[in-house]
């Protein structure tokens, strides 16, 4: 046994774990119980989306571009949609937005939901876990009325929506809703009195909010530090402007505060999918879009249900975009752990990671850093070429 | 040193073996690089309404404890490698069931750079489910077409 004092002890975990269900690689250096360092590998799953965007049509990589995520699918949609409708001067219809807006708060309930239950998990709190994932079923059963599918909803076209909210289903969404806000504030109230959670949720990970924006924290995590940032508030796009939302903010920085946060955003989305349902406005689903997307650029930002989401599409005028760009907001987030988890103790690190609501299959990218005058373009071949010899 | 049976035993015991590994498959899930949707269908399928577990199918977190392997999204590179060890690691007889478009084809990530390509291309795959991502119920089809098909006498 090697007994020297200094030397630091390596706890790995992962890709393959239990307790996330995608792959990432984590390395913490342990001191007795306590965490003295973390590093993250991410990349297992990066499959090389922003590169195959540019040999695909528009309305082929809204389809791919739902696929970066199967969480939050149509965020990545509309935010793509958004930006392509800009490049091409087209104005989407106010029912399309408002249906826009109905479906990224449904995803925005599945995504809050689905995350309350697997961080209760990783808390060992199983019965939390269950009661929300049965309580979920109820959202993805509206997902599956309205959109025919349960995962990848594809509400959007580019120049507006593909399926309307008829009268029927209208009733069937708020009955629903009721039945799930009733059950949000069960949570809420467990989430608030239990003792064993609260015992492993306050004052455990604490981000300052200037450590929140020095770190570049986006979404639910930094507004649980009290950081105001909010697209669908800051720079309200399709519907938002016309169905407000309210910030959730929270000042005390804690796991605890995540939870708080994200069960207020239900509420918050519950009352905003009524409100476009009474006032629905009338009129068509799309507008009409050229093949051929006029030369330009363009930025969109969308607020995913993990944090601030960015697109930057450059067109060339041809059917096909020459650049995608993607920002997801977990990637911001990773910052966070790694200097937060310092000086915990390793039993709270599943929950420190769940806390930040990480997603892999966003954020796994290769980025070259271009250095004056030499151009690193890459092209295809050069990118198969080096997939192959990193891996070998 | 291996001790030989009479014939009949060996027979009574390999059907005892079948049958309990068709009562309580253990599996194990692997995401070689999917985009997520089909690894929260399957985490569904554990959930109340779907319960797979009332079938005495358990997921479990080792390799090492799995009899089938259940692997959603196409192959990358990085994962490829990390696949195969995971399957190393299984104790025979092993199955593996691919989940999702990807994982049977590519899917939309067909072709790029940094794809291998379907599950089996890698893996030899004993139960396809298609879908984008399946349903929990697909899902839990595929699993139960697999046991059945261990029925039949090898
Ligand atoms: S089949 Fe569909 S849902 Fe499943 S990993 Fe592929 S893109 Fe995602």
């Amino acid at each position: 046994m090697d007994l020297e004092p200094n030397k630091k002890f390596v706890v790995p975990i992962g890709p393959q774990h239990p307790a996330l269900k995608e792959p990432g690689h984590f390395e913490f250096a342990v001191d007795g119980e306590i965490v003295t360092g973390a590093t993250v590998r991410l990349g297992f799953v990066h499959r090389g989306i922003e590169k195959s965007a540019e040999s695909r049509t528009y309305v082929q990589n809204l389809y791919l571009m739902e696929r970066v995520c199967g969480i939050c699918s149509h965020v990545h949609g509309t935010a793509f949609t958004i930006g392509v409708e800009h490049l091409a001067g087209v104005t989407v219809p106010p029912r399309a937005n408002a249906i826009r807006v109905l479906v990224a708060e449904l995803e925005r309930i599945h995504s809050h939901m689905l995350w309350l239950g697997v961080a209760a998990h990783e808390g060992g709190f199983d019965t939390l876990f269950m009661y929300s994932w049965r309580d979920r079923e109820k959202v993805m059963d509206i997902l599956e009325e309205i959109s025919g599918n349960r995962v990848h909803y594809s509400a959007n076209v580019i120049g507006g929506v593909k399926f309307d909210i008829s009268e029927e289903q209208r009733g069937k969404i708020l009955s629903s809703l009721d039945f799930l806000e009733e059950r949000t504030r069960h949570y809420l109230k467990v989430v608030n009195e239990d003792e064993t959670f609260l015992g492993r949720t306050v004052g455990v990970g604490i981000m300052t909010r200037e450590q929140a924006e020095s770190l570049g924290a986006v979404g639910p995590t930094a507004r649980a530090s009290g950081v105001e940032r909010d697209i669908r508030v800051d720079a309200p796009y399709a519907g938002y402007e016309q169905f407000p939302v309210r910030m959730i903010t929270d000042t005390r920085g804690d796991l605890h505060a995540r939870f708080v946060v994200r069960i207020e955003e239900l509420f918050e989305a519950y009352r905003v999918i009524r409100e476009i349902l009474d006032h629905m406005p009338e009129g068509e689903l799309t507008a009409r879009v050229p093949r051929r997307i006029p030369a330009g650029e363009t930025i969109s930002r969308v607020e995913a249900p993990r944090g601030e989401l960015l697109y930057y599409i450059k067109s060339n005028g041809t059917d096909m975009p020459e650049r995608v760009k993607v920002r997801t907001p977990s990637l911001c987030n990773w910052g966070s752990i790694t200097s937060v988890a310092v000086g915990h103790k390793l039993a709270d690190m599943p929950m420190l990671l769940v806390g930040i609501d990480p997603c892999f299959s966003c954020n796994d990218r290769t980025i070259t850093i271009k250095s004056a005058g030499v151009d690193l373009g890459w092209t295809w071949e050069d990118l198969r070429q080096h997939g192959i010899e990193a891996y070998r | 040193m291996e001790t030989k049976l009479a014939s009949p035993w060996v027979k009574v015991i390999e059907g005892l073996k079948a049958w309990a590994r068709i009562n309580s498959p253990w599996v194990i899930h692997y995401n070689s690089g999917s985009c997520n949707g089909c690894d929260i269908e399957i985490l569904a399928t554990l959930t109340p309404r779907y319960d797979l577990e009332r079938l005495g199918i358990k997921i479990q977190g080792s390799p090492r404890h799995a009899d089938v392997l259940i692997c959603t999204g196409p192959v990358t590179r990085q994962s490829r490698e990390r696949l195969l060890r995971i399957y190393e690691q299984m104790p025979e007889p092993k199955f593996v069931v691919a989940v999702g478009s990807c994982g049977l084809s590519g899917g939309v990530f067909h072709g790029s750079y940094n794809i291998v390509g379907s599950i089996d291309e890698v893996l030899p795959v004993s139960a396809y489910v298609p879908g984008c991502p399946p349903r929990p119920e697909a899902i839990i089809h595929g699993v139960v077409a697999l046991l059945e098909s261990l029925k039949q006498p090898a």
